[in-house]
């Protein structure tokens, strides 16, 4: 076995194309599950695996699928392939690289909750990468993998790829669905999960790339085999996306907590140190904008989501965007504020005028207007958003604010005293 | 009028759904392409063929970024300046483009080639900074590597 379970394509050319696929030992997993495996036996495979979402949340995959009901019909999987946090890059590389091994575990998650149907709903800017997983799904289609009675098994399955039009929110799994059927992107009130009240209220597995992307090799080699990779409670392993003040960033697969962020940013065959010489990493941000900011003094924590979470963030989607002593911290907080209020749905109140006001309080300071009891007022606003909104937009929207001013208030300060000192306009 | 001259293609969009309203994202795109944004008419003839309301597609037009309820120019230049690539050149790069064109982002230029956008991360932050023309991705944009896709897009038929 070669040294990538996901990206593949690396050491493999035209992986892509079916016949280099199959060739590689692809769709045997699917051949395994179709005509040896019953439906209950590949949901317990990978329950057993330990297999966490790769989107984020790290629910395990196995649970989900077992939650859907075994006696309602239709029902669908939806493939979450609408990557759109800032950082994040890894599901597009899946895609354009190795897109039939994310095609065979979408089929591997529609016969295990005996879909009848897969939807992969692919973010509306990756229209490029759209065209290349719809020929490589016609290729599937031509191969008698996916269709009516495949193998001659019995079981019929249709794929389809259904293209967003921009929106944040739509990577959260019921505003997806909604969009899936036509709608504004907006989330739904949960319960109901989409396990039992999913798309067009029937029961539904909304999984991510890069998740179902693992699905092949774990029925092909088993969990046993799986669990040799990374730790025991976050097995397997995982792209981790670099961006930043880094010399070559990049995906980089590696198992889960066996390498930390100084690995990352400066090993060798990861990111090779920061972009100029001589600097130093100021902080971290390790699942794009919406986890909290960690200070250099966390760069020996390994990558898993239980050592992450300790150290006082989370791994999500493991987008790490390094930020060297030249950032600004709070021009870097007023960017991801501006994210979130320009991609806060309107829903649900505290969300969409909570991240408008941070963002005119933002503005302002990094404007050099910035008043006294701004670093208060930013808490305070946040403090009303968190744990009030439908979804978790409204949560993250806090995390770059809070974090910021937990780590370095100072420099919120350094900008209110020079705001006071010599204000905006006037010639010092 | 999109429903004879797409016929087949809006048959086969409707084909891939078991409910007719999750055609309205599609058909919408479709709209685009024909009329180069999403017309009154366009809207209507989607209302149509989906049984949705013109009301509830005007909202969808309304919400999401990649659909127009106005004339844009005929090439698109959207380049990512959120937090990613702003921290490898991105809002120097749209100051760049701004004098290049001679408008601000969000405009048109006045011979109705170029549209100019800021747009939020769209993937591509490992090849910092970058931009989609036309929703195809350039990357590594330099402000010499923009000035040639102006120049390639100016001329005449482009």
């Amino acid at each position: 076995m070669g040294r990538y379970i996901l990206l593949r394509h690396r050491e493999i050319a035209d992986l892509h194309r079916l016949e280099v696929y199959v060739r590689h030992g692809g769709y045997e997993a699917w051949r395994k599950a179709l005509t040896t495996m019953t439906p209950d036996q590949v949901i317990e495979e990978v329950k057993a695996s330990g297999l966490r979402g790769r989107g984020g949340a790290g629910f395990p995959t196995g649970m989900k699928w077992s939650f859907v009901p075994k006696d309602v019909f239709p029902k669908y999987v939806v493939v979450n392939a609408d990557e759109s946090e800032p950082g994040t890059f890894k599901d597009r590389e899946i895609m354009e690289g190795n897109p039939h091994q994310l095609i065979e575990g979408a089929l591997l998650a529609a016969y295990a909750i005996q879909a009848e149907r897969v939807y992969i709903y692919v973010r509306g800017e990756y229209r490029s990468v759209a065209r290349r997983l719809e020929a490589a799904i016609a290729e599937a289609y031509a191969a008698g993998f996916i269709g009516r009675n495949v193998l001659g098994t019995g079981y019929s399955v249709e794929m389809a790829v259904h293209l967003g039009a921009g929106a944040y929110i739509c990577g959260e799994e019921t505003a997806l669905l909604e969009s899936l059927e036509g709608k504004i992107g907006h989330p739904r009130v949960r319960p109901p999960f989409p396990a039992t009240y999913g798309l067009y209220g029937k029961p539904t597995v909304v999984n991510n790339v890069e998740t179902l992307a693992n699905v092949p090799p774990i029925i092909l080699h088993g969990a046993a085999w799986y669990r040799t990779m990374g730790t025991e409670k976050s097995p397997g392993p995982k792209i981790f996306c670099l961006s930043g003040r880094v010399r070559r960033p990049g995906n980089y697969e590696a198992e889960l907590g066996k390498i930390t962020f100084r690995d990352l940013i400066f090993g060798e065959e990861y990111g090779q140190g920061l972009l100029e010489e001589g600097r130093a990493v100021k902080a971290i941000l390790p699942a794009g904008a919406s986890a909290p900011m960690l200070p250099a003094s966390a760069l020996d924590t390994p990558l898993d989501y239980e050592s992450v979470q300790a150290a006082g963030s989370m791994l999500g989607s493991a987008s790490i965007i390094v930020l060297d002593d030249t950032v600004d911290i709070v021009w870097a907080a007023y960017k991801m504020v501006r994210f979130f209020q320009h991609e806060s749905c309107g829903k649900c109140t505290p969300c969409r005028e909570g991240t408008y006001w941070l963002r005119r309080v933002y503005e302002r300071i990094v404007a050099g207007r910035g008043r006294p009891k701004d670093p208060e007022l930013l808490e305070s606003i946040a403090r009303q958003m968190a744990g009030k909104t439908l979804c978790p937009l409204g949560d993250f929207a806090t995390s770059p604010v809070l974090s910021s001013l937990k780590h370095f208030r100072r420099e919120y300060e350094d900008y209110l005293r020079r705001a006071v000192e010599t204000p905006a306009g006037v010639p010092a | 009028m999109l429903r004879e001259k797409y016929e087949q293609e809006i048959e086969a969009i409707l084909a891939r759904y078991p409910v007719k309203r999750s055609a309205v994202l599609p058909l919408l795109y479709l709209v685009q392409r024909e009329y180069g944004y999403c017309t009154e008419e366009g809207i209507r003839e989607v209302a149509e063929i989906t049984g949705v309301s013109p009301t509830e597609v005007r909202e969808v037009v309304g919400f999401y970024t990649l659909f127009y309820d106005h004339p844009i120019g005929r090439h698109l230049l959207q380049i990512c300046d959120d937090l990613p690539c702003a921290l490898r050149g991105a809002d120097e790069l749209v100051a760049h483009a701004a004098r290049r064109l001679g408008i601000r982002p969000g405009e048109t230029t006045p011979d109705g080639r170029f549209t100019l956008e800021t747009v939020m991360c769209i993937g591509a932050c490992h090849r910092a900074p970058a931009m989609q023309v036309d929703l195809e991705f350039v990357e590594h944009v330099t402000p010499e590597v923009f000035d040639r896709i102006v120049e390639d897009l100016s001329r005449d038929g482009a």
